[in-house]
């Protein structure tokens, strides 16, 4: 990761009618860092991401991509730009092969050129064997790394990947967290979003934590946690008496019953649960470190989004 | 920026040679299954021929000085070039953009969303020209064809299909469903199939009509065209109705661009 600013946003506003989608954001994007936005459904990280490829138009701000302003010459930073969107836009009427050639063509890639990368990219998504089958009859999966195969057809700079792994088996998760990883050693820079807490961990050096339309949390994932929840979570089952204790025992901590659990959250360090569970036996209690999961539900609440 | 004035349907569409990338899309999955394309295009106006000029013929006396199957052998071309390409512009174009997430897809690349749909717009004239060059063809093998002119038809036909594509992707631009289409399918394509002077000579309908045929139905002038070229009757007033076209296929081609945008692009 350098310090040069490939993706810029200021004060960027993005408006359908009444409903305020993106609202008033800014963040920057260092070259070949990875840096993934965060968010329940609605929270406008897709609406982020197409603004950011050029494809929806901005209501005002200011929004750069390798120093060119997206409003002006959408065309040169679409050429830079790979996408992989949320949903599935592979053209049916071709097969796994075909679909990167005539897309190859959309960026003007001479026809033998379009063939040797498309070989290469079937190779590294591991799809050579389905090259002539139809797009219908592949899993979600292999529609997924072919998609993204496809965000690599024109060797971008930049990559978007709206959702990567969304629905997709831990086989093909994991396989695509690998692409995407020994892309970024390649120096691509890669934008993602995900409400996989996990994938954001695994993945990016920096996140946006978004909740509607506004980035609320930003940084990277390991200093977020430390800064929100702490080291460590304390689960222990519900129980009246247990909670007046632990209330009195940890007068610092925030408290939350979520069902019929404990969570106790502290910014004590390491071992502060362990002591007190050798004093003291709970019913199902558990020590566990924390994580961007935390820090998420504890940002955007637990309320369910749409 | 408020974006509702009338000036804004028919703002000039920013185009380039990537037009073509689209339309080699479309033409990439024709030639796919060209094969079962070119069937129907072909039995069709054979059934027509055999049916209405063969059959109905001997009972229907001569229109405009023609024998009632020469005068509908051009109608059949003329037909073929409103249906092939208003079909793929509502339809297919329909299928594409909202079910196939094709145009999505495509406006991700250094390709704009106004080349996509003037991609389509040429695709679907030349599904006109491909269609109604094998009715020609069909016609030419029955002898119904007596002029050198009938040539030109084939160009004529791309003309004509482009209009057709660009009122076809105007309703595509407001149509809330797929099922929607049913309504200029049923209430403007079949009432010129029947009302253009297609299968009877336009002026034995009432005055009022012959007007309204003339002023918004494009398959009359389509046909007037198409017949004179085929049976070599040629005049001056086909110069009006070739202007017919001139005129309304650069504003349809425009709207149909602008509309798509508003739909496509918020």
């Amino acid at each position: 990761m350098s310090s040069e600013i490939l993706i810029e946003a200021q004060n960027l506003t993005k408006k359908f009618g009444d409903l305020v989608a993106v609202d008033n954001i800014n963040f920057q994007v260092f070259k070949e860092e990875c840096f993934g936005f965060l968010g329940p459904n609605g929270a406008g990280k897709t609406t982020t991401m197409k603004m950011i490829y050029c494809v929806l138009p901005l209501t005002s701000g200011r929004l750069t991509v390798a120093g060119v302003d997206v409003t002006k010459q959408a065309r040169v930073i679409k050429k830079i730009i790979g996408v992989a969107p949320q949903e599935d836009n592979l053209d049916p009427d071709f097969t796994v092969f075909h679909n990167l050639i005539v897309y190859a063509r959309y960026f003007d890639i001479p026809k033998e050129e379009a063939q040797k990368r498309a070989e290469e990219l079937l190779k590294f998504v591991q799809l050579e064997e389905k090259r002539k089958v139809l797009i219908d009859q592949l899993s979600a999966g292999m529609k997924r790394r072919l998609i993204l195969a496809r965000a690599l057809i024109n060797e971008p700079k930049i990559l978007i990947l709206d959702e990567p792994t969304t629905g997709l088996d831990p086989q093909a998760r994991h396989l695509i967290w690998d692409k995407i990883r020994s892309l970024q050693k390649q120096g691509v820079t890669v934008v993602l979003t995900t409400h996989y807490m996990e994938e954001a961990t695994q993945l990016c050096d920096r996140t946006a934590i978004m909740d509607n339309g506004k980035i609320v949390e930003e940084g990277r994932p390991s200093n977020l946690i430390k800064k929100h929840i702490g080291e460590e979570v304390l689960e222990v089952a519900y129980d009246e008496g247990v909670l007046g204790f632990l209330r009195e025992a940890f007068p610092d901590a925030r408290l939350e019953v979520v069902s019929d659990r404990i969570q106790v959250f502290t910014n004590q360090p390491r071992g502060v649960f362990s002591e007190i569970l050798k004093k003291f036996s709970f019913n199902a209690a558990m020590i566990r470190d924390a994580n961007l999961e935390d820090v998420f539900l504890k940002l955007t609440g637990r309320r369910l989004r749409e | 920026m408020k974006k509702s004035s009338v000036a804004s349907y028919l703002r000039s569409p920013q185009l380039s040679y990537r037009v073509w990338r689209v339309w080699r899309r479309d033409q990439d999955v024709f030639m796919k299954t060209y094969k079962v394309n070119f069937i129907p295009s072909l039995l069709e106006p054979v059934l027509y021929l055999v049916g209405l000029g063969f059959g109905l013929g001997g009972f229907v006396q001569d229109q405009e000085g023609l024998k009632y199957i020469v005068f509908i052998a051009p109608s059949l071309v003329a037909i073929s070039m409103m249906y092939s390409s208003f079909f793929e512009c509502t339809y297919a174009s329909f299928v594409r953009m909202y079910y196939q997430k094709t145009f999505d897809a495509i406006i991700a690349t250094p390709i704009n969303i106004e080349e996509v749909i003037a991609g389509e717009l040429l695709w679907g004239a030349t599904k006109s020209l491909i269609n109604s060059t094998i009715v020609l063809g069909v016609i030419f093998a029955f002898g119904l064809v007596s002029s050198p002119f009938f040539l030109l038809i084939p160009p004529l036909s791309f003309l004509v299909g482009l209009l057709f594509s660009a009122i076809a992707m105007c309703f595509t631009a407001i149509t809330p469903n797929i099922d929607s289409f049913n309504y200029p399918s049923f209430l403007f394509i079949t009432p010129m199939f029947i009302l253009s002077g297609t299968f009877f000579s336009i002026t034995t309908l009432p005055g009022e009509a012959q007007i309204v045929a003339n002023i918004f139905f494009p398959l009359t002038h389509a046909v007037t065209l198409t017949r004179a070229l085929t049976v070599g009757r040629l005049s001056a007033t086909l110069l009006l109705n070739l202007s017919w076209f001139l005129v309304t296929t650069p504003f349809f081609f425009v709207l149909s661009i602008n509309l798509m945008k508003k739909r496509l692009i918020r």
